[in-house]
């Protein structure tokens, strides 16, 4: 057993989220579609019947998907919305964007990779060529009193201008996309210590700009290991303690999606989750039935896994699982 | 010779990669394509994702771009902001072939992957770009795949995501991107390639059996067919390699 005596870091998944987000917050969270998304987190923003987030994520899929569905969000910058072959666009998502529940700011990848390494960064803005000649200039989604209302939106979606090093006149067109600095930014890693010092393994998307842009940050670990230990192989670990405020020991902390090297998203859960995402009642079911209905993250998980948690267990030499029934 | 339209399209698509090729692929069947030429034309390309997954073993087919799959044996891995730098440095930009997918097509290859109505009044919603709009503005040598509808080949988007060659001629240069448009179409009953001059979408090839006319049926607007030639007919050896080797649990081809 850990000792966590005097620490303040090391918290419940119930309190990190209390503590740290409230109605209104603008949130980032981490993975991407089908892997490493931190659904313990988000279900237990579910729980918590919070409101009227503004959610910032690059390709978000399962995690992004619940929560709108559950109506915790607003407003939405993202550049994709999708979940694989389980959804190649969230069902939820995309009945909240045709139905007007949300408001929705189409950019690139690029350019939401961009926009968090600028807010980790601490500059207003990167430049880049990329959508020169497309809507996602010339379409804006929030208009111009949504932005005035709210001083931690930047004053436009974006804005081209001629390359001031240029050589030729007029130069040539870049695009400059604003920082994000959001409140709250939720993630999820195989590894933490108590001080917060992080480990990511795999891929780790945009989850470390994410989380240096941030305000603050709520990492959920599968293992939560004592300090000191991660210091011996410091070249494997993405966030120092200092850039994290709440450490939660979540195992499985991203089922139904995929966590590599531990295990793999659930291929029959998510299409289980497809029938129930398409239409807003049985969605409402679900959320009553597994969020709702099961209060921490361990009883969703043998809710929704059961005896399918051996199945979906990594292979440790490839970090996936062969047992699974992808077809 | 029995074969799908979907095999003939991916090994369509698989041929159009050269051995020194580092191929960007998104999900589904550019994922498919790209995996079906390492296995059978170039087994030397490269093969990255946008997650940031640099040649990875791919045993398994993966279902998506950051599916665990991506990650298994990988040469390297990189962030987002790296990945796309890829293909804009100076040392492998000129290397990178994409291959992507989208909901809609206009004549001059601009797609359409987020919705459709009115932005702010939408009646059907897509995606997104995802990276598809950062490697339509980056590569040289962008394919993409379309199944042939009128629904998807249509002669305006209601909203252009990834820029194509714009409004044609030298439009797209003018815009500030790579020079380099889009260098195909790969659909379901052919392939269709750029007018050099004009920019404007041509039937290049017909899949063995296809008539041309019917290709241009299935288009909502006007198309060259007067040049095309037949479609080489998939091998006995591509197709076994395509079932057996690259998508043997019928994730895609099904």
């Amino acid at each position: 057993m850990i000792d966590i005596k005097n620490n303040t870091k090391v918290m419940a998944l119930e309190q990190a989220i209390r503590q740290y987000i409230s109605d209104g917050a603008h949130i980032s969270i981490g993975g991407f579609t089908l892997n490493r998304n931190p659904m313990a987190a988000c279900h237990e923003i579910i729980r918590q019947g919070i409101k009227g987030l503004h959610l910032y994520a690059h390709s978000n899929g399962q995690g992004l998907d619940e929560l709108v569905g559950a109506g915790a969000i607003s407003k939405v910058e993202i550049a994709y919305s999708g979940n694989g072959r389980f959804a190649p666009t969230c069902l939820c998502f995309r009945r909240h964007v045709i139905e007007n529940k949300i408001m929705v700011e189409d950019y690139t990848n690029f350019q939401m990779a961009l926009r968090f390494l600028a807010g980790a960064m601490g500059v207003p803005f990167l430049p880049t060529t990329s959508s020169l000649g497309t809507d996602i200039i010339n379409k804006w989604g929030f208009d111009t009193t949504t932005r005035i209302k709210d001083s931690r939106l930047s004053s436009k979606k974006l804005v081209v201008m001629e390359n001031p090093f240029s050589r030729q006149a007029p130069g040539e067109k870049i695009v400059l996309v604003p920082a994000i600095n959001p409140d709250v930014t939720l993630i999820h890693a195989q590894q933490a210590d108590t001080t917060g010092t992080t480990r990511i393994k795999g891929l780790t998307f945009s989850d470390i700009e994410q989380a240096k842009a941030s305000q603050t940050v709520i990492v959920t670990c599968d293992e939560l290991l004592e300090p000191g230990i991660m210091n011996h192989d410091p070249q494997k670990n993405q966030l120092p303690s200092f850039c994290v405020d709440a450490v939660v020991h979540v195992p499985f902390g991203t089922y139904p999606t995929a966590c590599f090297g531990l295990y793999d998203y659930d291929a029959q859960f998510l299409s289980l989750y497809r029938d129930m995402a398409a239409s807003q009642d049985r969605f409402d079911a679900y959320v009553k039935e597994f969020i709702l209905g099961t209060k921490t993250h361990a009883r969703f998980l043998e809710k929704a896994c059961g005896k399918r948690l051996e199945q979906i267990k990594a292979d440790p030499e490839t970090g996936y699982s062969d047992q699974i029934k992808r077809g | 010779m029995n074969y799908t339209s979907k095999e003939i399209m991916v090994l369509a698509a698989a041929r159009q990669i050269k051995n020194h090729d580092i191929v960007f692929c998104g999900t589904g069947i550019s994922m498919l394509a790209a995996v079906a030429a390492k296995h059978i034309y170039a087994p030397d390309c490269v093969i990255f994702f946008e997650t940031g997954a640099i040649d990875s073993k791919l045993e398994k087919l993966p279902l998506a771009v950051s599916d665990s799959r991506v990650m298994y044996g990988a040469q390297a891995f990189c962030t987002l902001v790296e990945s796309f730098s890829f293909m804009q440095n100076k040392k492998t930009g000129a290397n990178i072939v994409g291959i992507i997918g989208a909901a809609q097509i206009d004549p001059f290859g601009n797609l359409n992957s987020t919705m459709i109505g009115d932005y702010g009044n939408t009646q059907t919603r897509f995606p997104g770009s995802g990276g598809a709009c950062d490697v339509a503005s980056f590569v040289n040598t962008n394919i993409i795949f379309m199944m042939l509808e009128k629904r998807k080949f249509v002669p305006t988007l209601p909203y252009v995501t990834s820029p194509g060659w714009i409004k044609g001629f030298d439009t797209r240069k003018k815009m500030g991107l790579n020079p380099q448009g889009p260098s195909a179409v790969i659909t379901d009953m052919g392939i269709m390639g750029f007018e050099s001059h004009s920019k404007r979408m041509f039937l290049k090839e017909y899949y063995p059996g296809i008539h041309p006319e019917t290709i241009k049926e299935h288009i909502s607007f006007d198309i060259d067919i007067s040049t095309a030639r037949e479609t080489l007919c998939p091998k006995a050896e591509e197709l076994k390699i395509l079932r057996e080797k690259t998508d043997p649990e019928k994730l895609i081809l099904n």
